[in-house]
Formats: structure tokens, sequence, C-alpha cells
């Protein structure tokens, strides 16, 4: 029993010791953000691969999530006659939610996955040492640039996907079983509002990508320097990153759509 | 770790680090680098302790260093001229037509001009050393570190390292630490050695010195004697007993 305490307690305490580790590799990482700006390929060379490089899954993935919802959308509407409303429902589902959950999670696995290898590998074969031993501080010279390039992307990686799902639901419901064109489009126009549902899901996007990129840049950084270690690193970041964007989602939903929206 | 250690090295001579590995003397290296401070004592670098320094100061004394690490460090997704040229870049307003000439400089000291376009994960071992023993001296430093530079290369590639190490430093000037245990390869070119073992200088010397020190631990180092003040065995109860022979006896 006591033991199991010891235990515990000794777990809790290195949790917490490992919060207020990444907390301050966070402040240390936005004070040192300046040359992923001043040198602005760095970051654009980081949004090339984790950006650019995850357009095929997101574009892919966010048409076959539109097709589903189109189906399903339209199978419960007309039941209660109401299936020119698909267009509004297809819209919504991905605007406020499928758009940046499922590309917060694609790109988590995609993207983070890549950076904390990257990151991991760098620091076991000792490149990050030589770079500090160069007078070059590898998290303003190798983290920041992979975090703002990673910031930068998720948003758009989602405004994509929920842009694809929509054309996926327009296939399904409109091309493949005749659902009215103007009623899908007209209804879904008057239907989603720019502040409440677009810059919501935008909001959204923004904090998935900052929370996704943040975790795989520390696990990178934190990782022990071995294969075993930054194999553990990677595995973390796609765990970590998964249960964050839901939990996250949860609380920016209950903030962001209470209160009659 | 490192107990005691009084450690003097004079401008402009190569010497050496001597031991086996886990004696401590990568640890060294590293407090002479300034990557880490000593909890008791004090290290002083090029005039500087490092102990006193912040983080300016500390990154302003580390580029008068360069350092070549165990397998050279590379940087893997640029070009051997990009990883060459990277301090340049970093640290100086050079234009970019300078900085190619000094890197062709540099490649060409380490006979690898023609390699400039190439990845690190296309360079031999050797190939790989040299480079980072080029980006090493990209900018002239004053003192350089070398942590283990002969260990897995071949013996064309080995003898290579060890002329351009001593070549190097004669025309650079330069002070040179070599961390290593390869013994053949580091007494002929080294100015002065020392030998640790537990975390303790246990000789010093020049080369000659060293060879004719009467020390029990030098003497199975350099010859690579298999016994001696470092046992074969790793401390066990008798092998009898391991093996149940003491009990039915």
């Amino acid at each position: 029993m006591r033991a199991a305490l010891t235990h515990l307690g000794a777990a809790v305490t290195a949790g917490i010791w490992r919060l207020g580790y990444g907390a301050r590799f966070f402040a240390y990482l936005l004070v040192h953000s300046g040359t992923a700006f001043r040198r602005f390929r760095l970051t654009l060379r980081e949004i090339y691969f984790a950006g650019v490089l995850s357009l095929i899954i997101i574009l892919v993935s966010g048409l076959f999530v539109g097709m589903v919802l189109g189906l399903q959308g339209y199978d419960t509407l007309q039941r209660y006659g109401s299936s020119e409303a698909l267009g509004v429902l297809v819209a919504l589902s991905l605007v406020r939610e499928l758009g940046p959950v499922v590309a917060g999670l694609l790109f988590a696995s995609r993207a983070g996955s890549a950076i904390t290898a990257e990151i991991g590998l760098m620091k076991a074969t000792e490149q990050l040492s030589a770079m500090e031993m160069m007078a070059v501080d590898p998290i303003a010279r190798v983290v920041a640039p992979r975090f703002w390039g990673g910031v930068l992307s998720m948003p758009l990686l989602a405004a994509l996907f929920s842009a694809m799902g929509i054309f996926g639901g327009y296939l399904v419901g409109v091309v493949l079983i005749g659902v009215d064109e103007g009623a899908f489009w007209s209804q879904m126009q008057a239907a989603v509002d720019v502040r409440n549902d677009i810059l919501n899901g935008v909001i959204k996007s923004v904090v998935f990508g900052v929370a996704v990129t943040l975790i795989a840049v520390f696990e990178g950084y934190d990782a022990v320097p071995t294969a075993e270690g930054v194999s553990g690193a990677t595995t973390r970041t796609v765990v970590t990153s998964s249960l964050a964007i839901l939990a996250l989602d949860f609380v920016l939903t209950a903030l962001m759509f209470t209160g009659g929206n | 770790m490192l107990h005691g250690i009084d450690l003097d090295i004079p401008r402009g001579k190569v010497v050496a680090v001597m031991g086996q590995s886990g004696c401590g003397k990568t640890t060294l290296l590293r407090i002479i680098a300034a990557a880490l401070l000593p909890t008791r004592g004090r290290a002083r670098v090029l005039g500087q302790v490092t102990g006193d320094l912040d983080r300016d100061a500390l990154y302003a004394l580390r580029r008068r260093m360069g350092m070549l690490y165990q397998f050279g460090a590379l940087f893997t997704d640029m070009t051997v001229f990009d990883n060459v040229a990277f301090q340049m870049r970093e640290h100086t307003n050079l234009p970019e037509d300078a900085i190619r000439d000094l890197v062709l400089l540099k490649l060409e000291a380490v006979g690898l001009r023609g390699a400039a376009p190439l990845m690190p994960a296309e360079l031999s071992g050797g190939m790989a050393r040299r480079v980072a023993l080029a980006r090493a001296i990209a900018l002239d430093p004053e003192l350089i570190l070398y942590d283990e530079p002969f260990t897995g290369l071949d013996p064309i590639a080995l003898g290579v390292i060890a002329r351009l190490v001593r070549q190097l430093n004669d025309a650079l000037g330069a002070t040179a630490v070599i961390v290593t245990h390869d013994v053949a390869e580091t007494l002929p070119l080294v100015d002065y050695v020392y030998f640790m073992a537990d975390g303790r200088v246990v000789a010093q010397g020049t080369p000659a010195d060293v060879r004719r020190s009467g020390v029990p631990f030098v003497e199975q180092f350099v010859s690579g004697a298999i016994d001696g003040p470092v046992p074969f065995h790793y401390p066990a109860q008798g092998y009898g007993a391991d093996l149940g022979l003491a009990a039915s006896a």
C-alpha cells in the first residue's frame, strides 16, 4: 500500500515537473521566436513540410468525410421532409466541428509525428549540441520555425478540409441523390454565420495548431537521445495531441456555442 | 564524476586527454566547452571563467571555439557546402560570394572541395568526419575540441584525419584538445598527454614521458594488455561458486 502511494506520488510529481518544464519551454520559445519571423524563409520551409506535404491526406479525408455527411444527413433529413437543408447540415458540421477536429487529428499524426521524429533524431545525432557549440540557439533556429510553420499551416489545412468536405456533400447530395442545387447552396449561405460559425471554427483550428505543434516540438526536444527514446516521443506526440484536441474542442465548444447558437 | 582535476593546456599546443571509456574524459571536454559547469572548482577557457558567463558571453566565447564530434554531427538536411557555410551565415554579414570562396577554401583544406554539393547521407564515415572538421574550423577558432575523432574510421581515413588535425592546428596557430582512447594514432601527433582513470589524472607529460612513466595503468593502456590495473573480469563471486562446484565439494 505504502509502495503504491509512493509510486503514485512520484508519478504525480514527475507529471507536474514535466508540465512546468513544458511551460518554461513554451515561454522560452515565444521569447526566442524572432528568428522565425526575421528569416521567414526558415518558417516557409516548415510550412511546406508541415502544411503542403499534408495536403493530400487532408483533401482526400475531407472529401470522404463530406460525402459520408451527405449520405447520412440526407437519410435523416428526408424522413422529416427537410432534405433541402442538407447543405446547412454539411456546412455547419464541417465548419464548426469536423473541419478543425479531424484536420487537427490528421495534422497530429502526419506532421506532428514527423516534427517530433526530426527534432528527436537531430538531438540523438548531436546536431542540436553541435549547433549550441556554434553559438546558435537550437530553439530559435530549429524549434521556433517548426512551431510557427505548424501554427500557420493548421488553420489553412482545416479550411481546405471543410471546403473539400462541402464539395463532397454537394457531390453526394446534389449530383448523386438529386437534392435541389439552389436550395443546397442558398440555405447554406443563409444559415452559416461568418462570426459565429466560420470565425469560431478558425479560432478552434488555431488553438489546435498551437497545441499540436507545441506538443510535437517539445516531445522532440525533450526526447531521450536513442532510437527507443525518439520512437516513444513520436508515439507520445500523436496520443497527447489527439487527446488535447478532443479536450480543447469540448472546452471551446462550451465557450463558443452555448446560448442558442 | 571528476575529482581533483588540475589541467593546464598551453596556447598553440595539441593536447590529448586519454583514458578508457567512462573515465570522465568526455565530461572534461564538455566542461572545457562550457556545455557543463563544474560543481566544484572552476574552468578558465580562453581567459574566461565559464561559470561566470551569461548566455551572450557564453555564445561569444563559443564563437572562438570549434568542436569536432565523434560521428561528425553534420546537419543532415543541408549539403556539405551549407554545413560548412552555416556559421558564416549565422555569425557574419559576409556576402554570399565571399562565403562561397571561404567554404571552398575550408573544403580544399580537408580535400573535399569536390564533395560540396553532396548530402551527408552520401558521404563515407571518413569523409563526414573531414567535412565536420572543415565546419569546425570555418571561423578560424582559437581552440579546437576533438571528441573521439578517430573512432570507427578505416586506417586510411584515420591517417588522413590525424594528419589534418596536426596540419590545421599548425596552420591556424590554434590550441587543440583531443579526447580519445586511440593510443597509436594520437601519441605521434600531440605535444602533451593527460591520462585519466576513474575521473582523475593519473599521468601526464610529453608522449615520450608517458611511454616510460612506469605507471601501471598507462603501461597497460599503451600496450593494450588485457589484464592489469584495469581487470579483464568484472567483479563477481568465485567461478566455482557460480557453477555450484563449491557446494558439492
